[in-house]
């Protein structure tokens, strides 16, 4: 078989491997059982006791979103204020500027919202400063606080009847002490090791073998790198991300970013089986998220393994597939894989330029971020699955005759409600978002801006419908990747991306977290056999036909006046 | 049970003519923004009058005027279906009430007039619609029942065929759970007062044809949840049309209003929004043809996720009354002398069990020689009964203990085969009757409840649709374990008294179970309350028929399982149209997007998979298709899906099948196939 197609198959099982105990020992820590990580307790008590914080008060939905929302919304004043007066402050060896204020309001709600949608180059955009006490600060506490939304869906789901949803601030911290710090470490050491630099002695010089002497951009990155996948988050520290020969040198440390991405969003699902004694309903979540997952990759890898056609009709040989836009270090194999991966987890981080994938392949990465629930980014993949879950278990509980019910709590309009809300905002902030830019860029192309309407589109016709149809579907689903040839530095989509990335964020945790309270209050109903199975094959074939249809019938015209067009037009 | 059914057909020529003349009359905006997928289309409707006015008055960018009123047109008839269907609905739940109503319009009644404290004879006849609440009338032989009324004095036969459909006469007498009288209903002997308990209109009949014809018809829950649903849906594709608009302009592709109207309505789920309300009274509708009547809409859908169903034994699971099974002579006495002795023992008794030993003994009655004899009345001291022959013989038949007793007083024995043979028969659930001939021992007769036929296949399916049926009976708990065992239900209240029922219900409740009982006396009202489906027989009382939420006219204690069928035909429903619509889109977008952008963006002829004939015919035939769904699956919203007791899981895979696939495949083939006709005018 194929080496390439080997690597990747090696990569995603050992993805599944990893996940496994790690799953074990995230249910063991949410459960307050004993883990090998107790030694962190007298740490945790401490960041308790100077926060005033008490640790074991229990929280209703409501009080767990206000803690959740107010701490965010602090890290968003502080982070735009530093990104503003970066230049002043310490650890800029390279002498960045600061940020401007449309680009500072960009950035801070990206890295606040997991996303990590990149409008700058980290080299010169950014001081180390900056890029740690900013930008990793944020990778780590977005993906906790996204851990901790799951862990409180958990806990709905966990009890028959409880108002109780556990403690924002415990559940966070342990996020952190317990999962992310210590697997980031692991992973950090082993990229330094490996080549990714680790300094703060600002730039350094290379003689090239043209013998021209070139600059080339360092910093504190392998600790930035670990987290950036580690948390679903995906911001480079270098422009190119992990594209770039520093940020991911070898196709090992491409296999260990892959594994790294995708461990925690895989784990949190075996968790949720294990924390709520339920482990076939998570399985079954497992096995339709992988056949998703597998319906875009299986495709995308074979399409850019077997080159473009475009240039197969000039005669030309395309023995190693598709590489424009590649490395020749990870070539077509993984880094279509790497492609779906990063876009159906909501990482976001790319070791290729998507903007260079065929064409059906750049609508596989478009769909992996507008279903966003295959696996899905950190704690918040459940969440998105979780809103497929009510609307499949509404639709399906009347087709067996009963008012739908899940786990034993009924689904009635109130949730319904709130789901709907969830999948509506989707379709509202995407293509809202979309038809705005192509409205500017059609009716008003030539306004007075910094950079006119008319000159944010390296490519025109479908191509480049796809570039801004990609950069709302990234930014909504707070997956950061970008398609690449916008000119997204502007005000227009600095500002409309930062309100679909807040929405986008926020929304859909308060949603299903919300019903996961309200249903956890509702009085506890046995199940009988007239109740639909909600951890059978079957209910798992409703779900993935209502993500897919949901998904199809909300987003057919753009994919057809981007992707398909193009790919018909070849 | 009863299982006669007025059977109208679906749709018959008089309630046609009504309908089609609602369908109109419905079209008021008020009404029509009951429901707002609908509201929507009505909504396009008028943008499109607006562009065809437009296109008279000139305008030249939107296409000719002919194809622009046809999409008008079209619209407008999806209107009226959905009006329609609703219509239809309620006119036939209406005339299946109406049907009910009329026997008792204007029937002469005989009032009696009160006097002071004290009723006199002073009588006066007087039109039924003149009765008020609280009066009293009398009723002979031969009269009709004016109004429904609860009997103070008397006892009468009643032929309540004109309700029940059941010829068989019942009694009606005051005091205990059989006082109810139905207005319509014919006294056919004897003579009684009965007290007024409803208004005119305020009938249980009259309170449900309100519900049906929409005055007080409120949306139960699940109806209100998933109109959010399908209004989300709704707004998707709103949201879908919109951009599409800056979408189109960037591909620099005209697209006419017609189109960006028809791609709206095809896409929002009109089939299930069009025929929401009709599935609603259909449910209510058929539990009418069930002949129960139901106080609420939300009581029929509650009926669907019945958890327990607490049966009365007697009557329900068992047929009326114990029977004679076998005859077990003691040692020493042959079968024949045995059976002779039984025979002579009962020829004078007249309750059903002695009955049911005459029959049993097969022996020709007439040629047993009673000249002469003396028969013995069972009484309470004596718990036995019997004959005294002119020979002297005295024969006596009688519980176990009572017959020992007069053996042993006599100074013979009672022999151990007969007192072993007693055990076996009470704990096989059956009830002893010893017989003895001058003291002494002959055997011993057993008695059984008798299991209606089919019973346990019924259980067997209400435990496949997840419901536990539970057996109330009076008898000891050893008796009621052996027929629970022997019919099939889960648990059983043996012993049980009213009290009992009440706390079962509450107890079953608090763990989150729905529960159904269904009762008729007066101390059964509290239960009735409590319960979430409560069945008040219409035998009952005012108090029994007042706490439940539906009224059986059968009396028939084993309509609860039908009503749990109806309640979930009701949900089922309204699942797999909602299915069934929203897989329909997928081949509207086949159809319409490629015609939107086909002169444009040439290549996107390969989306055109059904080959439709032109961007025009595609999205004509789309909206066609669209329209006359609605009507073609009318009579599939009335009858309502079929339930089939197969687990929740294959009954999920199964509508799924068929609405699910089958509603992504059938419009391919309608739509192509109106394209081939749509095709032969453009």
């Amino acid at each position: 078989m194929n080496t390439e197609l080997i690597g990747v198959i090696v990569t995603f099982l050992l993805t599944v491997l990893l996940a496994y105990p790690l799953a074990k020992y995230i249910a063991k820590v949410f459960a307050g059982e004993r883990t090998f990580t107790d030694f962190m307790n007298p740490m945790e008590r401490f960041i308790y006791r100077i926060s005033g914080i008490d640790s074991k008060k229990g929280m209703n939905w409501k009080e767990f979103l206000t803690a959740m929302l107010m701490i965010n919304m602090l890290w968003l004043f502080y982070a735009f204020f530093l990104l503003l007066n970066q230049a002043s402050l310490p650890l800029n060896p390279d002498g960045n500027p600061n940020m401007a204020p449309d680009l500072s309001f960009n950035t801070a709600i990206s890295f606040l919202v997991n996303c990590n949608l990149q409008h700058y180059s980290g080299e010169i955009g950014l001081t180390y400063f900056t890029q740690l006490f900013v930008i990793t600060f944020l990778q780590f506490v977005s993906a906790a606080t996204g851990i901790a939304a799951a862990v409180a869906l958990f806990n709905g789901l966990k009890h028959k009847t409880t108002e109780n949803l556990g403690n924002f601030w415990d559940i966070f911290t342990k996020s952190i002490t317990r999962i992310l710090l210590p697997v980031s470490i692991v992973i950090a050491v082993i990229l330094a090791f490996n080549g990714s630099p680790a300094s703060y002695d600002g730039k350094d010089s290379i003689v090239t073998l043209q013998g021209d002497t070139v600059a080339v951009s360092r910093g504190p990155a392998a600790g930035m790198i670990a987290i950036k996948h580690l948390g679903t988050n995906g911001g480079g520290w270098f422009g190119a991300n992990s594209a770039h020969p520093l940020e991911n040198p070898t196709y090992f440390t491409g296999m260990l970013e892959l594994i790294a991405q995708m461990i925690i969003p895989i784990a949190m699902l075996f968790a949720l089986g294990f924390y709520i004694r339920r482990k076939k309903f998570a399985y079954m979540i497992f096995a339709v998220m992988t056949i998703g997952m597998l319906f875009l990759i299986v495709p995308t890898i074979n399409w850019e393994m077997h080159g473009n056609p475009e240039i197969a009709k000039m005669g030309i040989m395309q023995a190693t597939g598709a590489m424009e836009g590649k490395e020749v270090r990870f070539g077509p194999a993984i880094s279509g894989y790497w492609s779906i991966v990063t876009t159906i987890i909501s990482t976001g981080s790319v070791n290729s330029m998507h903007d260079s994938s065929m064409p059906l392949s750049g609508m596989m990465q478009m769909l992996g971020m507008l279903i966003n629930a295959f696996y899905g980014g950190c704690g918040v993949g459940i969440l998105n699955y979780y809103i497929y879950i009510i609307i499949a278990v509404f639709i399906g509980g009347l087709m067996v005759g009963r008012t739908p019910e899940f786990m034993g709590h009924k689904v009635e309009a109130r949730e319904v409600k709130i789901a709907a809300l969830v999948t509506l905002l989707s379709a509202f902030l995407i293509k809202g978002g979309t038809a705005l830019a192509a409205y500017y860029f059609v009716q008003h192309g030539n306004a007075d801006w910094a950079v006119k309407p008319s000159a944010w589109l390296n490519n025109p016709g479908n191509h480049g419908f796809s570039e801004m149809f990609y950069e709302f579907t990234s930014s909504n689903a707070n997956n950061g990747s970008g398609f690449e040839g916008l000119g997204d530095n502007n005000i227009f989509w600095n500002v409309t991306t930062g309100f679909v990335l807040l929405l986008g964020r926020f929304l859909p945790i308060i949603g299903p977290v919300a019903i996961a309270g309200l249903l956890a209050k509702k009085k506890y109903i046995p199940e009988s056999s007239g109740t639909l199975k909600v951890d059978s094959a079957t209910f798992g074939i409703l779900t993935f036909a209502i993500i897919i249809i949901i998904t199809a019938l909300s987003y057919f015209p753009p994919l057809v006046l981007g992707p398909i067009a193009e790919y018909l037009g070849m | 049970m009863s299982q006669h059914k007025r059977n109208t057909k679906l749709f018959e020529g008089s309630l046609v003519k009504g309908a089609l003349k609602q369908s109109f009359i419905k079209l008021k905006p008020g009404v029509m923004l009951k429901n707002p997928v609908m509201f929507t289309v009505y909504i396009g409707t008028l943008i499109m009058l607006g562009v065809c006015i437009w296109i008279a008055a000139g305008q030249t960018s939107q296409g000719s005027l002919a194809y622009n009123l046809t999409i008008f047109s079209v619209l407008f008839i999806t209107v009226l279906f959905g009006n329609f269907a609703e219509a239809i609905a309620e006119a036939r739940g209406k005339a299946q009430a109406d049907s009910l109503r009329k026997t008792r319009e204007d029937t002469p009644a005989k009032k009696i007039f009160l006097i002071g404290d004290n009723f006199v004879n002073e009588m006066k006849i007087v039109p039924s619609s003149q009765l008020a609440k609280g009066d009293i009338f009398l009723c002979e032989a031969g009269d009709t029942i004016p109004m429904d009324g609860e009997i103070i004095s008397g006892i009468a036969t009643i032929d309540e065929s004109a309700i029940t459909g059941e010829s068989a006469p019942v009694i009606r007498e005051a005091g205990g759970d059989k006082s109810s009288v139905t207005g319509g209903t014919k006294v056919l002997s004897d003579k009684i007062q009965v007290r007024v308990t409803t208004g005119p209109g305020e009938s249980f009949l009259d309170k449900m044809i309100a519900l049906v014809e929409g005055a007080s018809r409120q949306k139960t829950p699940n109806e209100i949840a998933l109109t959010i649903l399908l209004a989300s849906f709704t707004i998707i594709f709103l949201i879908v049309v919109v951009t599409l608009k800056p979408f189109a302009d960037y591909a620099n592709t005209p697209i006419t209003i017609a189109a960006f109207v028809s791609l709206y309505v095809c896409l929002i789920p009109t089939t299930i929004g069009g025929l929401l309300s009709a599935i609603g009274i259909a449910g209510m509708d058929r539990a009418l043809r069930a002949n129960v009547i139901t106080k609420s809409g939300k009581a029929v859908e509650t009926a669907g996720d019945l958890d327990t169903l607490l049966l009365d034994k007697t009557g329900t699971i068992t047929i009326g009354n114990r029977k004679a099974t076998n005859f077990y002579p003691a040692n020493g006495i042959t079968a024949a002398t045995f059976t002779e002795a039984c025979a002579l023992s009962s020829i004078a008794d007249q309750t059903p069990e002695g009955k049911s030993i005459i029959e049993l003994a097969k022996l020709d009655v007439s040629k047993l020689n009673t000249n002469g004899a003396t028969f013995v009345e069972f009484t309470a001291e004596t718990r036995s009964s019997g004959i005294n022959l002119t020979n002297g013989t005295k024969i006596r038949k009688g519980a176990f203990d009572s017959i020992r007793n007069m053996v042993t007083k006599a100074g013979n024995s009672f022999p151990n085969e007969t007192a072993e043979q007693v055990k076996v028969i009470s704990s096989n659930g059956g009830t002893p009757l010893v017989v003895s001939e001058n003291n002494k021992v002959l055997g011993v007769i057993e008695l059984q409840d008798i299991i209606k036929p089919g019973i346990q296949e019924r259980f067997e399916r209400l435990r496949k649709m997840g419901v536990k049926t539970v057996m109330v009976t009076g008898d000891n708990p050893l008796t009621a374990r052996f027929i629970a065992d022997k019919a099939g239900v889960d648990d059983f209240i043996a012993e049980a008294k009213p009290e009992d029922k009440m706390n079962y219900i509450k107890q079953e409740q608090q763990g989150g179970k729905l529960v159904a009982m269904m009762g008729d006396g007066t101390n059964d009202a509290p239960a009735l309350a409590q319960a979430d489906v409560g069945v008040a027989m219409n035998s009952g009382t005012a108090a029994a028929k007042e706490a439940g939420n539906m009224v059986d006219l059968d009396n028939d204690p084993t309509k609860l399982i039908e009503i749990v069928e109806i309640g979930k035909q009701l949900l089922m429903t309204r699942g797999t149209l909602t299915t069934f619509s929203i897989a329909n889109d997928v081949a509207k977008y086949f159809a319409i997007v490629p015609a939107l952008f086909i002169t444009s963006i040439p290549a996107l002829q390969a989306l055109n998979i059904m080959n439709l004939h032109s961007p025009e015919s595609a999205i004509l035939s789309a909206v066609i298709f669209n329209a006359i769904i609605i009507p073609m699956l009318i009579p599939l919203a009335l009858k309502g899906v079929a339930y089939k007791p197969i687990g929740a899981s294959a009954l999920l895979r199964r509508n799924l099948l068929i609405y699910g696939l089958g509603g992504v495949i059938v419009p391919f083939i309608g739509i192509k196939l109106i394209d081939l006709f749509v095709a032969l005018f453009i």
